[in-house]
């Protein structure tokens, strides 16, 4: 909303010593938002000129430059002409221009500059003749402005212009505008009324309701009006009060008064004619918007309807509108569509030149119908505008009998007798208001007398029968007052919340992190500790990534969850693993010339399900019931906390210290132990097959109840050609819920043992097909409790031990709780080792 | 000194002669103090030590003088191999410590050949979130979490968001398929989680609820349709807009500095009545700098809303709104990361360059 401070001066009495700075600051703390002063940024001396002598001179880069006498009365302090270089050439000898003397400021965009005598193509330049950009008051820059031409429809004005008198308020060059965004709860404040009302209740000051004009009594003889709202929204009629009231005999090509199109200008609307003028006018001013028909375009009654099935209405902006069979619309006898209700008008009632007896809609229109027809058609007027955040009932009246007097003012004619209005304001029920409650909502006291004199000034009626409790009756213009602390804002806004004191309250004392907080703080840690780093992606992805990463067709992770309004048409979907999306960052750090890389990411995944119900919205009303709730709850879909890695190039590159170590399936699978190891618990990892891994190069990562981790290894060959990935590119995905569900019960410590440690080293040949983590578990089984670790130091394929073979060497460290193990105990738990790995796995010691 | 010796052998008396001995010493000490390493020195030692050496000649003829003559020569050849292993000794001692100062000498590498362990980081959103929670939690507050795909009950109604309301549009949410019944949308605040919090507890309530959050936003330099966002709720007896100011002011003091506070503004939200915007007093110019670019000169910075928990949201939350009152704010993780460390474009933020996390670390 854009609000002319000169027009707030009227209606606010604002005094004259007040800025636009001022005055936005005194309305943001009331709960509008600054959006910017404009204008006022001339400062004089800035005053008319007769143009005396005008001199040519071509300047050698060719360009031509005038040399100007300019007769600027006294405003030079001397009465001599005013020597001024100007470049312009659409003036001439005798035209009134405007000139800013030495000392004057003008407008830039970061600030302003001040004007000074300057010695330029050989004279000195003592001022400037003003172009319409260098004022700020449009983009011309091609030419100076003449008075002549820019004041032709006032020559009253013109004929009395005398050079050296101030141009600034001539020009309206002191008229500053002041924006704010309005809220969505205060519709009053799309209105000068509305504003003025803020801006006195800010400062006091006397407030003179523009509405508080005389209205003519509704009668039986006006046009006739229907309501015909077959199919309220949710209760609510559509439309609950129309006016309507006839002007015969306007001269529809009388200009409408500078002072009204100065003001729609100001307010950022364009002047078109006068009775547009007139409407938009006095919608500015009340809040009301207004409809002007061509009476001689409607023959029927005016019904107000839902629309049919099919109807088609072509809207002022010349776009053919398919109706929905909610829009409310204004029809001529029932059949004809005359408009979109409250939204904007159609072509074939509008007004034109040659219109000379003018209906005027004043009504009152349902705040969700108006903006679901808005939305659905995507057509924001300044009507609808109004009309969803709340107009005031019974502002309508008042409204249209404005219009018609402007009208007859301006355009001559006459208002008929007839006066229709359909529709009664509705009374609103009183709130019984605790007068205490805004010293207990905000902390601070609000004494009884002050609580019920700003109500007053808000426009409430207030029936303070003494007690604790008064009755409340918000004013027609404020629909969002409806219960006690709607109230309490009133009463806080006008005191100002810069009072409000500053008390920490006590909180009853925490438990702090959560078990689940803190594993994952812990994993995220430890990631980073081993040279991880931690990015994020956007949830989404396409549908043919899962062919790419080569899930099978009934794998589960393609069921997802899909949005109806994506960002991207091409990526609709909720990621089922975070390296759905994590693949694309590594990709594109690649891109950006990274090459040894290793990534992770700890995020949502979503499990979509086939049968996924509908989930109850039961309404803002209150607690559902607890079966509904139970539906919301449980109708959500399942979303775990993954952690994705991926790691690509060099773990090690060369360098002084050695040849590099490229980065390989082995690594994915350590961090993910490791990972276990932080959290004190014993991954278990077995080999594996699963897209979108290498089927030779995975490992499924287990608990020890084997419950499953994750997966870990380096990515199938086609999914890096598919995805674009450095060759050899390894990953893992865990789920971090597992991890934390694995851990929390307090470990329990095992007594330590201070006996000696005895080692004994032991090699196994096995086929090679035998995973190692066997060969070990076996090995483990065997030895027994006083095995303290198990270490494999060798892996050997060749000749030695035969084609198809491979040899294990583990390290094995025994020590018993109790005493000292002497060698041949040491040797009888090696070999009952080797028995059950040759049990398991058919080991044979090796030689 | 000398006195008859019966049993003289010109030999022996040649080796015991004082003046042999002496000799012996000299050429001892001579060759103790030229040898120049410890190989050298221990060639020395055998030649003027070992068993063939004069001394240990002369000292095997002590046994041949008569008994008279034995204290005597014993003496002086015992003197003369003290003197000997003395010398030998503080030469040795002197070469082995050269040695070891040339070894270590030898030894020296140049550190600042710095092999490149591979460096992991934290990313600064996950960072700045710990560093909120922790400020919460230090105060005795819980730190709440909920899902991201919500049900559109919990995101809108129970906030008092009704089915007309703007943000409820497909231009500001966004909804999962089929979107007129599905009734599940990507959370637009992480108020559903304060909900649940509600409905699951009684208070006194005290929570953080950071999280992921989304709207229909184009990324550019300063908006992204994945955001992170922290919304506090206290609901208690007694509370107050002046609990909601007290909280804000320790809150921003904490994050940005000693000495910032906030200024709430009256504004409009749905869930909260009042409401209010936060603007914190800008750290970097405090006010003082018209050209200040982080307050745009104004010396103030808005950080968030903030209100009075709706007595609807309590209600449909299950609470008894004459026996409890609350309030609520949130604040954007993204906007304090930006603001806090001068981060100029989103994207940097959002693409996932390790480059961005790197230069923060571990610690923010």
């Amino acid at each position: 909303m854009r609000v002319p401070v000169e027009w707030l001066r009227e209606l606010a009495h604002v005094e004259s010593h007040v800025r636009g700075k001022d005055v936005s600051e005194t309305l943001v703390r009331l709960g509008l938002e600054d959006e910017g002063v404009h204008g006022g940024g001339v400062g004089g001396p800035l005053v008319v000129g007769r143009v005396l002598t005008l001199d040519p001179e071509p300047q050698k880069n060719g360009r031509t430059i005038n040399w100007c006498t300019v007769d600027v009365g006294q405003a030079n302090g001397t009465g001599e002409p005013q020597g001024i270089v100007c470049g312009a050439h659409n003036f001439g000898v005798g035209d009134l221009v405007v000139v800013v003397l030495p000392g004057g400021t003008l407008p830039t965009p970061d600030g302003s500059f001040q004007v000074t005598a300057r010695r330029t193509y050989g004279h000195v330049s003592a001022g400037m003749i003003c172009s319409e950009r260098e004022l700020g008051l449009g983009d011309d820059h091609a030419g100076i402005i003449v008075l002549e031409r820019r004041l032709a429809d006032e020559p009253g004005v013109l004929a009395a212009l005398v050079p050296g008198e101030d141009a600034i308020a001539l020009l309206g060059l002191d008229r500053e505008v002041v924006e704010v965004t309005v809220t969505p709860d205060r519709g009053y404040c799309f209105s000068m009324r509305g504003i003025a009302r803020e801006y006195a209740l800010a400062t006091g000051a006397p407030f003179d309701d523009p509405a508080d004009i005389p209205v003519a009594a509704p009668n039986d003889g006006g046009y006739a009006v229907r309501l015909a709202d077959e199919a309220p929204i949710r209760g609510r009629a559509g439309c609950d009060r129309f006016v309507a009231r006839v002007v015969r005999g306007v001269d529809a090509s009388s200009p409408s008064p500078s002072w009204m199109r100065r003001r729609l200008t100001d307010v950022g609307m364009r002047p078109i004619s006068l009775a547009v003028d007139v409407t938009n006018y006095v919608m500015m001013l009340l809040g009301q918007p207004l409809h002007a028909y061509d009476l001689d375009t409607l023959s029927g009654e005016i019904v107000v309807r839902r629309a049919r099935a099919g109807e088609r209405l072509t809207t002022l902006d010349d776009v053919e509108r398919h109706l929905d069979r909610e829009d409310l619309l204004i029809t001529d006898g029932g059949d004809v569509v005359l408009g979109l209700a409250g939204v904007m008008g159609g072509a074939s009632s509008e007004v034109s030149p040659t219109t000379s007896n003018v209906l005027v809609e004043a009504a009152h229109f349902d705040p969700v119908t108006v903006a679901r027809t808005s939305r659905r058609h995507r057509l924001v007027s300044e009507a609808s505008k109004r009309f969803e955040r709340g107009v005031d009932p019974a502002v309508a009246d008042r409204a249209a009998q404005l219009a018609c007097d402007l009208l007859v003012r301006y355009g001559g004619g006459t208002v008929d007798e007839g006066v229709t209005v359909v529709g009664e304001v509705g009374t609103r029920d009183a709130i019984a208001f605790d007068v205490g409650l805004p010293t207990a909502y905000v902390g601070l006291e609000y004494p009884r007398a002050e609580v019920v004199a700003t109500l007053r000034a808000v426009g409430c009626e207030v029936v303070d029968r003494d007690g604790e409790v008064v009755d409340v009756r918000p004013p027609t213009w404020r629909p969002d007052l409806v219960d006690g602390p709607d109230l309490v804002e009133e009463v806080a806004r006008v005191r100002g919340y810069g009072e409000i004191p500053s008390v920490l309250p006590r909180a009853v004392g925490g438990r702090g992190l959560t078990h689940g907080q803190r594993v994952r703080r812990l994993v995220a840690q430890t990631l980073a500790q081993h040279g991880l780093v931690e990015v994020l992606s956007y949830p989404f992805v396409g549908d043919e990534l899962f062919d790419r990463l080569g899930y099978a067709v009934d794998d589960p992770r393609r069921h997802t969850v899909r949005l109806a309004n994506p960002l991207q048409d091409e990526a609709p979907l909720m990621r089922t693993s975070v390296l759905d999306t994590l693949l694309d960052i590594l990709r594109r750090n690649v891109a950006r010339g990274a090459r040894d890389l290793a990534l992770y990411e700890i995020g949502l995944v979503t499990v979509g399900r086939p049968d996924q119900p509908p989930v109850p919205i039961p309404g803002v009303e209150g607690r559902p019931a607890d079966d509904v709730l139970a539906s919301i709850l449980d109708g959500v879909p399942v979303q775990p906390r993954h952690l994705a890695l991926a790691a690509a190039g060099d773990a090690v590159p060369t360098g002084p210290w050695g040849d590099a170590r490229r980065v390989e399936a082995s690594d994915a699978v350590a961090w993910a132990v490791e990972l276990g190891r932080a959290l004190g618990l014993e991954l278990l990892v077995r080999n594996h097959s699963r897209a979108p891994f290498h089927p030779g190069r995975c490992a499924v990562i287990t608990l020890a109840d084997g419950r499953v981790v994750g997966h870990a290894g380096e990515l199938h060959p086609k999914v890096v050609g598919a995805l674009g990935l450095p060759a050899r590119t390894v990953a893992a995905e865990l789920d971090v819920d597992v991890l934390v569900e694995a851990t929390g019960t307090p470990v329990q410590a095992r007594p330590l043992s201070t006996y000696p440690v005895a080692h004994t080293d032991l090699a196994v040949v096995v086929d090679d097909g035998v995973p190692a983590a066997d060969v070990a578990a076996a090995l483990g089984g065997g030895a027994g409790p006083q095995l303290e670790s198990l270490t494999l130091f060798d892996l050997y394929r060749g000749d030695q031990v035969g084609e198809g073979r491979k040899s294990l060497a583990y390290r094995l460290t025994f020590r018993a709780e109790d005493r000292t193990l002497t060698t041949d105990e040491v040797s009888a738990l090696r070999d009952s080792a080797m028995r059950a790995a040759a049990e398991a796995v058919g080991a044979v010691q090796r030689a | 000194m000398s006195g008859p010796n019966t049993s003289y052998d010109p030999v022996e008396v040649a080796a015991l002669d004082p003046q042999a001995v002496d000799d012996a010493v000299s050429a001892a000490l001579a060759a103790a103090s030229s040898a120049g390493t410890l190989d050298e020195l221990r060639a020395a030692r055998s030649a003027h030590q070992g068993d063939r050496s004069a001394l240990a000649l002369a000292n095997r003829e002590i046994g041949a003088l008569p008994p008279s003559a034995k204290a005597e020569a014993g003496k002086r050849v015992g003197q003369a191999r003290g003197r000997v292993a003395a010398a030998f000794a503080a030469r040795h001692a002197e070469l082995e410590a050269e040695r070891d100062e040339r070894i270590l000498t030898e030894e020296a590498v140049d550190l600042t050949v710095v092999p490149p362990r591979r460096v992991g980081a934290r990313h600064p959103i996950s960072l700045v979130t710990e560093r909120v929670e922790d400020i919460f939690v230090g105060l005795g507050w819980e730190i709440a979490e909920g899902p991201e795909l919500e049900s559109e009950w919990l995101n809108f109604d129970a906030l008092n968001l009704g089915p007309d309301h703007p943000a409820r549009q497909m231009q500001d949410t966004f909804f999962v398929e089929p979107a007129d019944s599905s009734g599940l949308v990507l959370r637009t605040h992480t108020s559903p989680v304060q909900v649940r919090t509600m409905l699951d507890r009684e208070p006194p309530i005290y929570v953080l609820c950071p999280g992921k959050v989304f709207r229909t936003d184009e990324l550019d330099a300063t908006h992204t349709p994945v955001f992170h966002q922290f919304e506090g709720l206290v609901v208690d007896e007694g509370i107050t807009m002046a609990h909601l100011k007290g909280i804000l002011d320790v809150f921003v003091a904490r994050l940005f500095g000693a000495g910032t506070a906030t200024r709430l503004r009256p504004s409009y939200f749905p869930f909260t009545e009042p409401s209010a915007e936060i603007d914190c007093q800008c750290w970097i110019c405090s006010g003082t700098d018209a050209s200040c670019r982080t307050c745009r000169g104004t010396g103030w910075i808005e950080v968030g809303g903030s209100g009075m928990v709706n007595r609807r949201v309590l209600t449909a939350s299950g609470i008894d709104p004459d026996r409890y009152t609350g309030f609520a704010f949130g604040l954007g993780i993204e906007r304090s990361l930006m603001l806090r460390h001068g981060v100029a474009d989103m994207h940097d933020i959002v693409e996932g360059d390790v480059r961005f996390s790197t230069q923060f670390g571990m610690e923010i």
